[in-house]
């Protein structure tokens, strides 16, 4: 129980974040037409790509093989993530261009 | 950490907030979509040359410059070579990838902090941010990859004999377990694979039971967790831009799921416990009540028919895009619009495999966004409507969700089609749709059934009409 105390006192910053970023996503998403859904999902899947940053972060640190072997895998993996969802949710989108 | 890369995440972190807010527009939508990429590439680049780390060895710089190429590639020819109606499968993919990411930093990480190779003892708050980045990074691995071979075909339903029990125990021995390395404060690596083999477990298990028709549902949710596993990830790193993002991702997802269920009037617990879709009891139980002759009809008919109406309104469905028949609907409402029909689409928001995904496969082929008119919007006007032609839908126009309360999706809004003075509906079959529920619309007087392929009949009915 002190040891949760402790934590929480030492990252109270961290769950201000949290909490505000909830919110935020919640009202960002809340009123959105359902003929966006699943651009935005596809959106929101690339964002989720942002677990690269880690996975770059992992790489530079690691220091034994099996460290480097999957660190390589999370790379191209949370990479795939974000490239083909950007790109992926861009083509979706063109085709909502209004044409006269 | 040097501040200008403490600086670099926060503007990325802002770019992925003005990119969702941006998102929700049909108009600003492929700006904010390029808005967080480019905060997205802004983050990785700082990453790369402002970690801070001294002595990487150039081999890992080699390495993770190969993995980002190979990737990139990879990931830019999928999504170029995608065909639009196999959407929903590939953001399944690509999730389980983020996920796969998640589980694999998880792994390097617990060897690094609490494993042999640390030099201190980690923080139990240390470690459960690890175990958890594994559980919920294999949980969302194989639950998307169970979710996209589900949509491609290549797997049928599983459900073992109180699948719901075994999954929920499952779920809380994978807590429990969870919580006893941490307070174990273990450095097993034995351990943490059981962990991972049981986690991966679960995810197939947890997918595996959910009926195709709900697999949009699971994405989003599984989309939610995802962000969640980047931003727990974040925590280990302090790092506020997979913090914020991760989390941003799992409010969203979340609301998003939420949204969607919604729109077929269900609960999310009623998805994941429910198992609907393939219950051949279901099926049974409501289809002793339908019953009556259909009337068949032809492609000149029907072509009269449409001619000398005053207001079409085409219903498409998902059979209308595994036909590939998007280009002909579009042509067959040029020639009416061209004869002086009043034409639109009524779009349902579950119609396609994905909310809104019908509206993408139609703007494909070109057809004009101000003619997609939303359910709400065109249920009053179904009165005033001479024919309405329903292509390959089905669940979306059956009247028994508001007629039937055995039916299982009865309360689901649809379409009020009955309301028309002359339904057309073009089906391969008298198949039941993809929720396994017969129609009793196809029943109805009014209705005539125009059976066969969806491009072969629209293309007869377009030459049809053009010898009119």
């Amino acid at each position: 129980m002190n040891e949760l105390l402790e934590f929480l006192s030492n990252n109270l910053e961290l769950i201000y974040i949290l909490i505000f970023a909830i919110f935020i996503g919640v009202e960002l998403i809340k009123n959105v037409p359902s003929v966006l859904h699943t651009p935005l999902m596809s959106g929101a899947n690339a964002l989720s790509g942002v677990v690269i940053v880690g996975a770059i972060l992992v790489m530079l640190e690691a220091k034994t093989t099996l460290a480097l072997t999957l660190g390589f895998i999370a790379v191209v993996l949370g990479i795939i993530n974000v490239v083909g969802g950007f790109a992926v949710t861009d083509r979706m989108l063109q085709m909502f261009k209004k044409k006269k | 950490m040097s501040i200008t890369l403490s600086i670099i995440y926060l503007i990325a972190t802002v770019t992925f907030v003005i990119g969702l807010k941006l998102l929700g527009h049909p108009e600003t939508a492929k700006k904010g979509n390029l808005i967080s990429a480019s905060g997205m590439i802004l983050a990785i680049i700082g990453t790369l040359f402002l970690h801070g780390f001294e002595d990487v060895p150039t081999i890992n710089y080699i390495l993770i410059a190969i993995a980002l190429l190979v990737g990139t590639i990879l990931g830019w020819i999928i999504a170029m070579k995608v065909a639009m109606t196999k959407m929903p499968e590939l953001v399944s993919l690509f999730n389980g990838f983020g996920g796969g990411s998640a589980l694999l930093i998880g792994l390097i990480e617990f060897s690094n902090n609490v494993g042999a190779e640390s030099t201190e003892k980690a923080s139990s708050a240390i470690a459960s941010t690890i175990l958890s980045a594994i559980v919920i990074g294999s949980i969302t691995f194989t639950g998307s990859l169970v979710a996209w071979a589900k949509l491609n075909g290549s797997m049928k339903d599983v459900r073992l004999p109180k699948y719901n029990l075994i999954n929920n125990i499952l779920f809380l021995a994978l807590v429990a377990f969870s919580a006893y390395i941490v307070v174990l404060n273990t450095d097993s690596l034995l351990l943490i694979y059981v962990l991972l083999i049981a986690s991966l477990i679960y995810g197939y298990l947890f997918v595996a039971p959910i009926g195709g028709a709900d697999m949009p549902v699971v994405i989003s949710l599984l989309n939610s967790l995802t962000g969640i596993a980047a931003a727990i990830t974040g925590v280990l790193y302090g790092n506020m831009v997979m913090i914020v993002g991760g989390i941003l991702v799992g409010s969203a997802g979340l609301i998003l799921t939420f949204v969607m269920c919604n729109a077929m009037n269900r609960s999310l617990t009623n998805v994941i416990f429910g198992a609907f879709g393939g219950g051949s009891d279901v099926a049974a139980a409501s289809g002793g009540k339908v019953g009556g002759t259909i009337k068949k009809t032809t492609a000149s008919d029907s072509a009269v028919m449409m001619n000398y109406a005053n207001k079409v309104v085409i219903v498409p469905g998902y059979g209308l895009a595994v036909a590939q028949a998007q280009h002909v609907i579009h042509e067959l409402e040029e020639i009416l619009t061209k004869k002086g029909v009043d034409v639109s689409y009524a779009i349902h928001p579950v119609a396609g495999r994905m909310p809104g995904h019908m509206n993408v496969l139609l703007a494909e082929s070109n057809v004009d966004y101000g003619k997609l008119i939303e359910m709400d919007d065109i249920n009053p006007q179904f009165s005033n409507t001479d024919v309405v032609l329903v292509v390959g839908a089905n669940d979306v126009v059956n009247p028994a969700a508001h007629n039937d309360p055995s039916s299982p999706i009865y309360g689901m809004p649809i379409l009020d089609v009955e309301n028309a003075k002359h339904i057309i509906v073009n089906k391969r079959s008298m198949n039941a749709g993809y929720a396994g529920i017969e129609n009793e619309l196809f029943y109805n007087q009014k209705t005539s059934m125009l059976f066969g392929d969806a491009k072969e009949a629209l293309t007869k009915l377009v030459a049809e009409l053009k010898n009119m």
